[in-house]
């Protein structure tokens, strides 16, 4: 279980980061979500895994640390309410500025990218 | 009440700027009513911070467990030296930019009041608070009203300097929490004071883990206080807020510098281990070349606010060097740097935007424009202030630098403290000089300038209020001295905290 769980947040911290990397904002903000669940995850993990565990004391034979499940409630809420405002944030931007860059102008060699005598004979 | 105090900078804040949001301070017709209540406020803040400040330096620290849960499993406000001090600051910079918005800022936006006062809240919560995670939600709550008081007013420029400050910091605060994950994982408590009871405890391979939260953590408090090469969103930020708003801005640097001292003196302190000042080596290089790269950014900057930013960063260095020293002399002469550049930085934000407003449409860029009308009065607040940044006698910039020369003596470093800080003083006097010169001397003569208002009052109040606690730092030198000499050793002495908590028995 340990391992999957360890590649899971792997892996959705590796897509948060690189879709954090990107130039325009819609990729960023859904990086910035992937990058608050990979965190939710792995507060989560932070007090140990464990399974038929209840969080109160003499429910279970066995009880798990309650207090990462409560870091993580208000992590939760604290990122939604983040990624909300970055949300609303990036279309303003988008109407203010004219463009979707992150950096509110396109970038300097974007036209280059492009040959000019692409798609001629 | 006396054993609720340590709660109550974070109460009155949190009450009064719901009760803003209220009818009879609410909506675009009452904006008299909401000034009114709003200074009251920022007032009631400084006397109750006033109070904090004389009662530690009575009685000690003050521990305060939050619904009376105590250490190490409730969440804890503990109000030290250190804490009060910055809280007073704090409220003492919240006054001045409420009174300076009072001029018309306020009213270019909804809830000007009620954000400033949420900032003031998630600031004095982040200076309380002894809890790691609480830090974080303090952290969210300054963050989250400052994000809102940056696009404050509208504009191109504010909203694209506001997506990278929002993108910035919403990746720091994941990392904060990957690091506290880290943390708790290994010490099993979040409690500051008791993390560091563990952390010398800890196996070989559980250090390496407690490392790597560590340095995650610098990450993000590096972020908060722009230190290199962390700072490249701070000029551009500071010089497109709102003048009110950039200058309660130079108090949030400062919270980051505030808890690194806090967490790694107190955590990886000297006491802690293997783990003993892991990261004295790291902040050496930064803190040096920080302040080389503000120095040069202060003599490349095109207008006055985008030097005072640039300023900030020299401070975040100094303030740096400071930590890096390790000594309670160094860190005492650090808290009174971080008290006089704050001070000063916002002052300059609001001078900025005082002789922006008499010079048409060059504001405060360094062009040739028209004469200003007021230049008398903004010539000689000009002169004080960069006086008082570049550390000149006899403004409590002078004290400042020099206490932090002082307690680098002995130092093996002190070749590079001397030289840095000195050559860097230097060189913002000439761009100060620069600045002044094409500012107040370079005027083109065609333009009549008697057309231009006036600074209001509010503005001066409030940019006044500003200047002349810098000479009066100076003036009281030896007192404030004092009590920053003994707040340090309060933070050095981890013992003294581990007593405070109730926790020698409880965990060992």
């Amino acid at each position: 279980m340990e391992t999957l769980y360890v590649i899971c947040v792997g892996v959705m911290t590796f897509c948060g980061v690189f879709l954090c990397l990107r130039g325009r904002t819609f990729s960023v903000v859904v990086g910035l979500t992937m990058l608050s669940y990979a965190v939710n995850l792995f507060l989560f993990s932070s007090g140990r895994l464990s399974l038929d565990g209840a969080a109160i004391l003499g429910m279970a034979e066995e009880y798990a640390d309650p207090l990462p499940q409560a870091l993580t409630l208000t992590a939760i809420v604290i990122g939604f309410a983040m990624i909300a405002f970055v949300v609303i944030l990036a279309i303003r931007a988008r109407a203010d500025l004219g463009n979707d860059f992150v950096d509110g102008r396109d970038p300097p060699d974007s036209d280059k990218l492009v040959k000019p005598n692409r798609g001629k004979a | 009440m006396m054993i609720h105090l340590p709660i109550l900078p974070i109460l009155i804040p949190m009450i009064g700027g719901l009760l803003l949001l209220l009818p009879p301070f609410a909506g675009p017709r009452r904006f008299k009513s909401r000034r009114a209540a709003a200074i009251a406020l920022c007032v009631a803040q400084v006397v109750c911070a006033i109070y904090l400040v004389m009662t530690v330096l009575s009685d000690g620290g003050i521990m305060y467990a939050v619904g009376d849960w105590q250490p190490p499993f409730g969440i804890i406000l503990y109000a030290d030296q250190i804490a009060a001090m910055l809280i007073l600051l704090t409220s003492f910079l919240g006054l001045c930019v409420t009174l300076y918005a009072c001029a018309g800022t306020d009213v270019q936006g909804k809830y000007f009041h009620p954000l400033i006062q949420f900032q003031l809240l998630g600031i004095y919560g982040a200076f309380l608070t002894n809890d790691l995670f609480n830090l974080f939600v303090f952290f969210e709550v300054l963050l989250i009203a400052s994000y809102a008081l940056l696009v404050h007013a509208g504009g191109k420029q504010r909203t694209a300097a506001s997506v990278h400050y929002v993108i910035l910091n919403l990746i720091g605060s994941s990392l904060f929490l990957f690091a506290l994950g880290t943390l708790y994982g290994i010490t099993g408590t979040l409690n500051i004071a008791d993390m560091a009871l563990r952390i010398p405890h800890l196996s070989e391979s559980n250090q390496l883990i407690a490392q790597a939260g560590g340095s995650l953590l610098l990450i993000v408090f590096g972020l908060k206080s722009a230190m290199l090469p962390l700072h490249f969103w701070l000029p551009k930020t500071y010089a497109a807020a709102t003048a009110p708003v950039a200058a309660l801005f130079a108090i949030m640097t400062k919270v980051g510098v505030y808890c690194i001292f806090r967490v790694y003196t107190v955590i990886y302190g000297e006491q802690a281990g293997g783990l003993a000042n892991m990261i004295e080596p790291w902040i050496w290089p930064l803190a040096i070349v920080s302040i080389a790269i503000g120095t040069i950014g202060a003599l490349a900057s095109t207008n006055l606010r985008m030097l005072a930013g640039n300023l900030v960063i020299v401070s975040v260095g100094t303030l740096l060097i400071a930590f890096a020293l390790r000594t309670p002399e160094a860190t005492a002469a650090g808290m009174l740097y971080l008290v006089h550049s704050t001070l000063i930085t916002a002052a300059l934000f609001l001078i900025a935007d005082m002789l922006g407003q008499q010079r048409g449409r060059a504001l405060d860029f360094f062009v040739v424009a028209r004469k200003i009308k007021q230049h008398t009065l903004l010539g000689i607040m000009f002169l004080i202030a960069a006086m008082t940044v570049a550390g000149l006698p006899p403004f409590s910039g002078f004290l400042g630098k020099l206490v932090i020369l002082q307690s680098a003596t002995g130092s093996d470093h002190v070749i590079w403290v001397w030289s840095m800080i000195l050559v860097s003083s230097l060189v913002t006097i000439v761009a100060l000089s620069r600045a002044g010169t094409s500012l107040f001397w370079r005027y083109a003569s065609t333009n009549d300038a008697s057309d231009e208002n006036n600074v209001s009052k509010w503005q001066l109040s409030g940019a006044l209020l500003l200047l002349i606690a810098s000479p009066a730092i100076a003036l009281f030198g030896n007192t404030i001295v004092e009590y920053t000499n003994s707040a340090a050793q309060q933070l050095h002495d981890i013992p003294y905290l581990i007593e405070a908590m109730n926790l020698e028995g409880g965990t060992q």
